[in-house]
């Protein structure tokens, strides 16, 4: 059997791991996105120790790699008595390892929108709060738009790491059609493609919520 | 009588992070009074501004706007904006809502006007500046001059006894002026109170009920407009507004100021 004609037979078969692969993508994106938010008030805005506190997380989690992450989540937490199936233990890794990422990104958009923004809503009487609610956060997520996307589509490609733990998303499968088949360079080649195919219709479409989103009159970005 | 001024401003000192810029500013606004503050780049003008509304903390100095000392510990500052509108030159409108909402918003969480009330204000302060059929524009598809009189409708619906404009012509070009400063005119008729930069001399002579000059972060020199404008006391307001002529005359387009 060629290339082409393995690839017929077994690509939807892997393909069809793509469903798992964006469950795991989009619920960490998420979990990532709200633990994001208090992350990055507490940096900006927030009492020193809170600033501290989210400045570590941020450092500590991109100062180690996700799979020792998911290992501590997976096969650590256990030990003292917190358990998770794979699934939880792979969208917890994932997200919580995403929302270091998302608070950086959040914290160099916030520091794009200029000062006179903060001195308008002070000068109205909005709170902290209602400032980051109402006129920094949906300015930020705009500027951020391109980075987010970006982030969406590590997360899709660093999901394969939940195989190692039993998840039978894209990878698992095309570990599976592998020791089937012993042909593994067509298996993980045909991963490779689904992957790819992804990440580039989720690039694609984030374009056009780009263009949608963009505010009128709005210079670039 | 402090019960006749709306804000006093006594010896106020103040700046940023161990530079010091007001050096012992005191002026005073009676209710219904309009001020305009001039001075050179740099001697503190839009610092005495913030500083009145604590956009900036005072080092040392009491302010009492209202009647009631706001430089006391523990002073609500949403009282304090509540009595006071802000607009600043470069209009500081949020370019991500529609004229509508930049105008409903502030009412609706600050003030906690109902939407329905906070709309009919929008629409009633924006026919006061003159800019009926924008509402569901976006602030930077309108031209700046529309865009400044959308931030004096902004400040005007939230309906405060004292109205703060720092520049706010400065960074319009000559033919979109005027609709500002006719604009302000015309708000300043219905006797708010107003504390004014600008370097309009016209506009200044025409609205003000007093001229405050400033310089290094103290006043020089205060009074009368056409006392100050035409007469007045110090070498030092005379040279400034000799170069202000200068340069108006020199050149027609100059708007940075
Ligand atoms: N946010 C700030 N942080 C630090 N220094 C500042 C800040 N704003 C103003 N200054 C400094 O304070 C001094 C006075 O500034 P201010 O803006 O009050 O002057 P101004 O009279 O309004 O001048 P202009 O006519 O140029 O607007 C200047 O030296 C300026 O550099
Ligand atoms: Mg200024």
């Amino acid at each position: 059997m060629g290339v082409f004609d393995f690839l017929v037979a077994y690509l939807p078969f892997i393909a069809q791991g793509s469903t798992v692969t964006l469950q795991l993508t989009l619920f960490s994106f998420a979990l990532g996105f709200v633990t994001a938010m208090p992350l990055v008030a507490a940096n900006l805005f927030g009492v020193l120790p809170a600033r501290l506190l989210s400045r570590s997380y941020v450092e500590v989690v991109r100062g180690t790699p996700l799979l020792v992450q998911l290992f501590l989540i997976y096969f650590g937490l256990p030990s003292i008595g917190i358990k998770f199936d794979a699934m939880t233990a792979s969208i917890l890794a994932l997200g919580l390892n995403s929302a270091a990422y998302q608070a950086e990104i959040f914290r160099s958009a916030i520091k794009g929108i200029p000062e006179s923004q903060f001195l308008a809503a002070e000068s109205l009487g909005f709170t902290k709060l209602q400032t980051f609610r109402y006129v920094v956060m949906p300015q930020a997520v705009r500027i951020a738009l391109p980075a987010l996307v970006n982030e969406f589509v590590t997360l899709i490609k660093e999901s394969a790491l939940a195989s190692i733990i039993g998840i039978v998303e894209i990878t698992r499968r095309a570990d599976y059609v592998a020791a089937y088949t012993f042909r593994a360079f067509e298996a993980y080649l045909a991963a490779a493609i689904i992957y790819f195919v992804l990440c580039y219709f989720f690039s694609y479409g984030a374009r056009y919520i780009e263009a949608k989103t963009r505010i009128p009159g709005y210079k670039g970005g | 009588m402090a019960e006749d001024y709306i804000l006093v401003m006594e010896d106020i000192v103040a700046g940023y992070e161990g530079h010091k810029v007001l050096r012992g500013v005191t002026i005073k606004v009676r209710r219904g009074e309009r001020v305009v503050v001039m001075g050179p780049s740099g001697s503190g003008k839009s610092t005495l501004l913030k500083t009145a509304v604590l956009l900036v903390k005072p080092w040392s100095g009491r302010i009492v706007l209202d009647g009631e000392e706001i430089t006391r510990k523990g002073v609500d500052l949403r009282k304090v904006r509540a009595k006071t509108g802000f607009v600043f030159q470069s209009y500081n409108l949020f370019p991500h809502m529609t004229v509508l909402e930049n105008i409903v918003l502030p009412q609706v969480i600050v003030k906690k006007v109902s939407r329905e009330k906070a709309v009919e204000k929008a629409h009633q302060v924006l026919r006061e500046v003159g800019l009926e059929g924008v509402e569901n524009k976006y602030p930077l598809q309108l031209s700046g001059g529309q865009q400044q009189r959308v931030a004096i409708a902004r400040a005007l619906a939230m309906e405060p006894k004292i109205f703060f404009l720092d520049e706010p012509t400065s960074a319009l070009d000559p033919e979109l002026k005027e609709e500002v400063l006719n604009t302000l005119e015309k708000i300043a008729r219905e006797g708010i109170a107003m504390l004014i930069v600008t370097h309009e001399l016209d506009f200044a002579e025409d609205v003000a009920d007093r001229i405050v000059f400033m310089e290094n972060g103290v006043v020089v020199e205060e009074g009368d407009p056409h006392k100050v404008l035409y007469n007045p006391e110090k070498e030092r307001t005379r040279e400034f507004l000799r170069s202000i002529r200068r340069r108006r005359l020199a050149a027609p387009q100059a708007s940075q100021e």
